[in-house]
């Protein structure tokens, strides 16, 4: 729908055939500008000049991406929170700067809107720090993304409710309209300007820093925030304004992107996966890290589009996992000292059901198995997508509660499945049983790579390190387009005749979820599931009595991606196609809010949460178009007032008929004690 | 006692950080069912002693046997699996497991079955670990949520899943810090008796000098860095260097103290 705003305005830049620029387009998603393949449609000028044409271009996309950056290492540094929601500023940012220096001409209207549209966003998130963030700071680092994220979706409809779905080309920069002449190649002066910014602002930062009052107890909460706190500073309005800041630069580096690119509601997202390879290479916390990350990472964009034109984003992944191995904690990070509780903590062990819950779960099963004797085609459809969706809940539930390792990419492992029942299926033509056993091995192997780095870092590092993965799946599934189709997916992956029909094909659902649930339930109980809970638990103590954690995690990893690649087999048997929507970042989240829905401290809350939330969701995309509003609002509302889920909630109840409210308070005092 | 095998004999340890030696050229030996206390003031080493033979600190210098191997480099959980069992300064348990499922975890490690995906562990040594359970008198809460624990209880059940890989080494770092006087010598005469039934050595720190005397048989003194004082409690508490930067009493005591809690 938007692309052809970007046709016309491609068209009038560059006067070049149509379909060079199309292709063009659709590589821009994964690169961080059109322009920066600008050079490449030029008369060929000398080599040398080409290349370091392509280098300066690299440079100022570096800019944008660095104070987006900086600004989320910063807010991490003290609060430490790391604000999903950043990219969403970034775009509110752009458009907010588009409405502003639309409305007001003139030199003054332009860099004055660019500021102005920072400072009105920055505003925007100190309402936010005040009225959200304020009440999850103890929260687990996994409800703080969750919110914020929820936040992210909120953002999103509600800048399509008031800009519109359309791309929106912003004015020129006064100034720096022209293009300076290098041995022939072109380099936009705007370009210049954005190359100069960063270190300008690098040292604003560090003279903020290093010579103010205010950057001094910033350091001093950087490092120590309750002492900070016991020394008198007002910690609430040391951490707004920390914020303040954090969203004033990602703004900024919205609004800095007007004269080179489009504005479009899809960019957050867009900047926050490079914004974490940035934090995860550079080091979270570190500006100058920061500064250093945004750069390399740019550079390998600009040049890993001249070297892998098809999939470019395996450069900055291969750099990603060089420096993760050498240093974890990033180029300029230091590690990360005590983790605060994982989300899986909880003080009630958990216990295999007794007879009776296990009667009435058959019993449960039963009745869903009986679905097709009262309910029509589509109630049926539902029902095999929502079995589904219990498996792929379950699989991230089994990583997230059972191992303590909240996956913020975990549809990277569905969509492996979905694709493999797809090569599977269409490519090699293998019969519908075949293909199901085989296609998860597709899932399996992904997450035997991407989870040996993932189980190196914990916490943050590891949702971020997993959102990251799960976007490289998806560039590649976009990109590579012979062999994946790109955009328009795999289609014709139909079931054989046997599973064909909607009721045979929802018991088979059925009974995959129901073993995939067993399966897990049993594990969680083995003594591989008790290895993993005393991982998570107390990595000293574990490694104390000879568990090597890292192997126990990555175990789990593999068949948490497994499962999870189980679900997407299925899952792309009952669309009948595959799409890189079934690797995407929305996926991921709705699994997330699954577990935690049905209660993340639960064997299997998942089961419910996934029932619940994709009931919910199927009804609320029938009833209205601000679905992601309304989603988000729901997760940010969870995350607030509910953070123990179905299951936790009816379990909290339970036990507190049994046991007095003093003793389960002395209870987490004394869990306290104990870590 | 001097024909008990040696378990443990470390020669010239040394760690420094920057320019500061933190343990500097330490020797010692330990023979089985021998108790053995480090002491020191605050920053002496002891704790950075303790992290390099238990696998966690990486001496700059210096050798390890533990056992007859020679253990730098490795990591804690191979030394474990050499049959050495470690206590922590600050508990360090499973709070979301039941005090026996706490000892069935390190039950289940020793009896290599950490991969087991299919086995019920609630079925798993559920013998023994009653029985170790009962041998630091905790038997009585085996079901109890381990979050539930008072501290003390959390010391003793920490002691019984060191003695899950039947140990023939314990290292304990603090073992009563955060107890009260009366828990402090109950537990040590515990940890006492189990070490001289077992013939397991035992080599622990501590602040509490009358636990120290009461129970050590041999005690070791750091301070800097540098073992300054060996021997039977009462050739330590006769040594005058000793008495002169340790126990020593009033302003000497004083200043003494805090130059070494600020190495």
């Amino acid at each position: 729908m938007f692309r052809d705003a970007r046709l016309r305005r491609a068209s009038q830049l560059e006067g070049q055939d149509l379909r060079l620029i199309q292709t063009l387009i659709l590589r821009r998603r994964e690169a961080p500008s059109r322009r920066m393949q600008a050079p490449m449609f030029t008369e060929p000028g000398p080599p040398m000049a080409f290349y370091f044409v392509q280098f300066l271009t690299g440079l100022a996309s570096a800019a944008s991406l660095f104070l987006v950056a900086s600004g989320l290492s910063i807010i991490f540094g003290v609060t430490r929170i790391v604000n999903f929601a950043h990219g969403a500023f970034y775009m509110l940012g752009a458009y907010v700067a588009f409405t502003l220096t639309e409305r007001f001409s003139g030199a003054l209207g332009f860099w004055g809107g660019i500021v102005v549209a920072a400072l009105v966003v920055a505003a925007v998130g100190v309402l936010v720090e005040m009225v959200l963030l304020r009440r999850i700071y103890h929260a687990p680092e996994l409800f703080q993304l969750l919110a914020t994220f929820g936040l992210t979706l909120m953002v999103q409809d509600i800048v399509v409710l008031i800009w519109g779905p359309d791309d929106l080309l912003g004015r020129r920069a006064p100034g720096f309209k022209g293009a300076v002449d290098f041995f022939g190649q072109n380099i936009p002066s705007y370009d210049l300007f954005l190359i100069a910014l960063s270190p300008v602002v690098l040292g604003v930062l560090w003279l903020l820093f290093q010579r103010t009052r205010w950057g001094v107890l910033v350091r001093a909460a950087t490092q120590d925030r309750d002492m900070v706190a016991a020394l008198g500073v007002n910690q609430k309005w040391l951490f707004t304004s920390v914020f303040a800041l954090g969203v004033f630069l990602a703004a900024l580096g919205g609004a800095l992107q007007i004269p080179r690119d489009a504005v479009h509601h899809a960019l957050d997202l867009r900047i926050i996966v490079e914004v974490f390879v940035v934090v995860v290479i550079g080091g979270l916390g570190s500006i100058i890290g920061a500064f250093v990350a945004a750069v390399l990472v740019s550079e390998l964009n600009a040049f890993g589009i001249l070297i892998f034109p098809k999939i470019s984003i395996i450069l900055v992944f291969l750099v990603m996992a060089v420096v993760l191995i050498v240093r974890p904690w990033g180029l300029f990070g230091k590690p990360e000292a005590a983790a605060r509780r994982t989300p899986g903590l909880t003080v009630n062990p958990w216990r295999p059901l007794t007879s009776g819950e296990r009667s009435m779960s058959i019993g449960t099963l039963v009745l869903a198995a009986m679905l097709p004797l009262f309910a029509g085609n589509y109630a049926l459809t539902v029902g095999s997508e929502i079995a589904i969706f219990v498996i792929f809940a379950a699989s991230l539930h089994f990583l997230m509660s059972v191992g303590g390792l909240a996956s913020f990419g975990h549809a990277a492992y569905f969509g492996l499945g979905a694709y493999g029942v797809a090569f599977l299926a269409k490519a090699a033509g293998l019969p519908m049983v075949v293909s199901l056993l085989l296609g998860p091995v597709l899932g399996l192997l992904g997450a035997a790579v991407f989870g040996f780095f993932a189980v190196q870092l914990s916490g943050v590092y590891f949702a971020m390190l997993t959102l990251a993965f799960a976007q490289i799946i998806w560039s590649i599934a976009f990109q590579w387009v012979t062999v994946t189709g790109g955009d328009n997916g795999i289609l014709g992956v139909w079931p054989d005749r046997w599973a064909s029909s909607p009721s045979s094909f929802y018991w088979l659902s059925l009974a995959v979820a129901a073993l995939v649930v067993t399966v897990l339930r049993v594990i969680v109980f083995s003594p591989f599931g008790f290895a993993l809970r005393a991982t998570r638990d107390s990595p000293l103590r574990s490694e104390a009595v000879g568990i090597n954690g890292k192997r126990v995690q990555w175990t789990a990893f593999v068949i948490s991606g497994a499962v999870a690649g189980i679900g997407g087999a299925l899952f792309a048997y009952l669309k009948g196609s595959v799409f890189p929507d079934s690797v995407g970042i929305s996926l991921s989240v709705d699994a997330l809010v699954m577990v935690l829905l049905g209660g993340v401290e639960t064997v299997s809350g998942a089961v419910i949460g996934a029932i619940v939330f994709k009931a919910a969701n199927i009804w609320l995309v029938s009833q209205t178009d601000l679905s992601k509003l309304v989603l988000g609002g729901f997760i940010v509302l969870m995350v607030v007032a509910f953070p123990k889920g179905i299951v936790g909630t009816l379990e909290m109840l339970r036990n507190r008929r049994r046991s007095t409210d003093t003793k389960s308070a002395l209870a987490t005092s004394q869990v306290e004690v104990a870590e | 006692m001097s024909v008990a095998p040696t378990l443990l004999s470390v020669d010239g340890l040394s760690k420094s950080y920057g320019g500061v030696h933190a343990v500097r050229s330490v020797s010692f030996e330990l023979r089985a069912g021998e108790i053995l206390a480090l002491i020191g003031p605050n920053g002496a080493g002891k704790s950075t002693c303790f992290d390099m033979l238990n696998g966690q600190n990486m001496p700059d210098s210096g050798r390890i046997t533990l056992l007859g191997e020679d253990t730098v480099g490795r990591k804690p959980r191979a030394i474990w699996r050499l049959g050495v069992g470690r206590t922590f300064q600050i508990t360090a348990t499973f709070p979301t497991m039941t005090v026996r499922e706490n000892v069935q975890v390190a039950l289940v490690s020793y009896g290599r079955q950490l991969f087991n995906l299919w086995g019920s562990t609630a079925a798993y040594a559920r013998g023994e670990a009653g029985r170790l359970l009962d041998l630091v008198g905790m038997g009585a809460y085996a079901e109890r949520p381990c979050g539930e624990l008072a501290y003390g209880d959390l010391k003793r059940l920490e002691l019984a899943i060191a003695l899950a890989n039947q140990p023939r080494l314990l290292l304990m770092d603090e073992p009563t810090a955060g107890m009260a006087p009366r828990e402090r010598i109950e537990l040590m005469r515990l940890t006492a008796r189990i070490a001289r039934e077992q013939s397991i050595g035992v080599l622990f720190t501590e602040h509490d000098m009358d636990v120290v005397f009461e129970h050590a048989d041999r005690i070791l003194v750091l301070n800097r860095g540098s073992l300054i004082a060996e021997g039977s409690p009462e050739e330590v508490r006769g040594n005058r260097e000793v008495r002169a930067i340790y126990l020593g009493e009033g302003l000497v005591y004083d200043a003494r103290h805090r130059e070494g809690a600020g190495a």
